[in-house]
């Protein structure tokens, strides 16, 4: 579903050339959902606004479907690190956003929005204002509002970070099912192994600055029904938290 | 209808709430009633007191005039039917000012905010014109577009659009780059960007622009009309002036600050309506 070959990233400015990420190769298959998670300033963002054809790499290429990515794609739904909702607009004009910039607004497209809310019981809160719900429930806004264009891929940048511990733990439910229910394949960039173990079927961890892929890990944790929440109870849950946190390899500097 | 709505609310919570809660409310309506009655009451006085004196030829009424010369004043100006002919002029000016003021600063901030490059070359020039008296141009204007009323709005529009420009432009530099991203990551192109997000996140800031905008208006107008005019607020004192008819400058000045006021409550009403969900 995504390949990434070789791809390195150089950044240019005038105290010299940073090299972001060098040489990342892994590949996504559809359904799959796969974390990646790094140290701070490892490149892992850059990576998906890479994938997401915002960025161009300055090596390398990325395939979609067995495409070359070259600019955004309707393929892909991008969820940025805060819900970002637009104050202005009611909760169904800020889900409509997607179709209205891509301009594929139709009848139809407006009675899926409504379909969307309805599931995830948002359809009583259409016609009120950001400011007026939750964080949880706008994370979900967020969510819907990136399905609206239909996309085979969630590129999820760090899309939990901004809310509150016990929020985030909700949330992360909330959205694992909905990304299963809607059967999408997604990527999930997090600087939280916990969370990255809890979601993923894969867990990718990136090296320090230069990023390179340092380890794959392939999960499998022996619970059932697997949520990110009762993933936290597998046994193997700790074993693979140790190893990605030796993988890491923080060290706080005095 | 608001008000009549916390009414409404407040009636349906008196009967929940405790007599504390009452006497607290109580307080806060007592609190309101005394400030509203001081502030009359500073008005009154000084009126009564500027009356009192330039009647028992404390004040010389001549240099100070006095509220009856000014409320006949007035009197005078409607019969002779030319007060609301001043009044209009000057107001028409002002608002034409700032309209135009703030349409334009917008627009000169979307350009600027569109080309980099432009805005980066344009940098040093905005920052003299920004710092540079504006007034010392009125004989500039004069002199190109000849006494009127244009050269008095170009006067209130060089008073207000650099400070437009650089207000709009810096609410648009200050709005999260992942708002813009959003519509990136949905294919959005650059004026899509200005028309989803730029424009209106920025709307708070245009209508603060209108407002600082409406004083800069009056300011420019005066000014103008101090310089060329035969009509309005800023002819009459200046004409006053000339003739030593102080009666005529200050009931100018009062109808000035009276206009003004209105002009920006006015503006104040404008944006509560247009800025919903603050």
């Amino acid at each position: 579903m995504v390949e990434v070959h070789n791809v390195s990233m150089k950044y240019h400015s005038l105290n010299g050339e940073i090299t972001a990420l060098q040489n990342i190769n892994f590949s996504v298959q559809a359904g799959e959902f796969v974390s990646i998670v790094g140290p701070s300033g490892c490149g892992k963002s850059t990576l998906l606004s890479i994938i997401s054809g915002l960025l161009a790499p300055t090596g390398g290429t990325v395939l979609l479907g067995g495409e070359k990515v070259a600019g955004t794609s309707s393929k892909i739904g991008y969820m940025l690190q805060k819900d970002h909702l637009l104050d202005w607009r009611t909760i169904f004009e800020n889900v409509m956003l997607g179709p209205e910039i891509r301009k594929t607004v139709t009848a139809e497209v407006k009675e899926r929005a409504l379909h969307l809310l309805q599931t995830y019981g948002l359809y009583e809160f259409r016609h009120k204002y950001p400011a007026q719900l939750s964080g949880g429930m706008r994370q979900r806004v967020a969510l819907i509002r990136t399905l609206m264009t239909s996309p085979e891929i969630l590129l999820l940048d760090e899309a939990f970070s901004a809310l509150d511990y016990q929020t985030r733990l909700a949330v992360n439910d909330d959205i694992y099912a909905i990304i299963k229910r809607e059967n999408k394949t997604a990527i999930l960039v997090t600087h939280d192994i916990a969370e990255s173990i809890s979601m993923a079927d894969r867990v990718i961890v990136l090296s320090k600055r230069p990023g390179t892929v340092k380890q794959i890990y392939s999960l499998s944790l022996s619970i059932a029904p697997r949520t990110p929440l009762t993933s936290r109870e597998a046994p193997e849950f700790r074993y693979y938290f140790q190893e990605i946190w030796k993988e890491l390899d923080v060290h706080v500097e005095a | 209808m608001l008000k009549r709505k916390a009414r409404k609310a407040m009636a349906e919570t008196s009967t929940l709430i405790s007599p504390e809660h009452q006497e607290f409310l109580r307080q806060v309506r007592l609190e309101k009633t005394r400030i509203r009655f001081t502030q009359v009451l500073i008005l009154v006085i000084s009126f009564g007191l500027w009356e009192i004196f330039a009647r028992a030829n404390i004040v010389d009424s001549f240099i100070t005039s006095q509220p009856t010369r000014v409320l006949k004043t007035i009197f005078s100006l409607y019969e002779e039917g030319v007060l609301f002919h001043h009044i209009g002029i000057t107001c028409l000016e002002t608002v034409i000012g700032f309209v135009l003021g703030t349409l334009l600063g917008t627009v000169i901030a979307i350009i600027l905010w569109w080309s980099e490059f432009l805005s980066k070359v344009l940098e040093p020039y905005l920052v003299v014109l920004n710092s540079l008296p504006k007034i010392a141009l009125g004989p500039v204007f004069i002199v190109w577009i000849g006494a009127g009323p244009a050269a008095i709005i170009v006067m209130t529009l060089a008073i207000s659009l650099i400070v437009t420009v650089l207000e709009v432009l810096n609410g648009f530099l200050s709005i999260d780059k992942e708002k813009i991203k959003l519509v990136q990551t949905f294919g959005g192109t650059k004026f899509q960007v200005l028309t989803k997000v730029l424009l209106p996140a920025s709307f708070p800031t245009i209508i603060n622009a209108l407002k600082i905008n409406v004083g800069l208006s009056w300011v420019g107008v005066i000014v103008g009309e101090f310089l060329v005019s035969k009509a309005g607020l800023g002819y009459l004192i200046v004409y006053g002036g000339q003739v030593f008819k102080l009666d005529l400058v200050m009931t100018s000045v009062i109808i000035l600050g009276v206009a003004a006021a209105l002009m920006y409550q006015g503006v104040v009403y404008l944006e509560k309506v247009l800025v919903k969900n603050k």
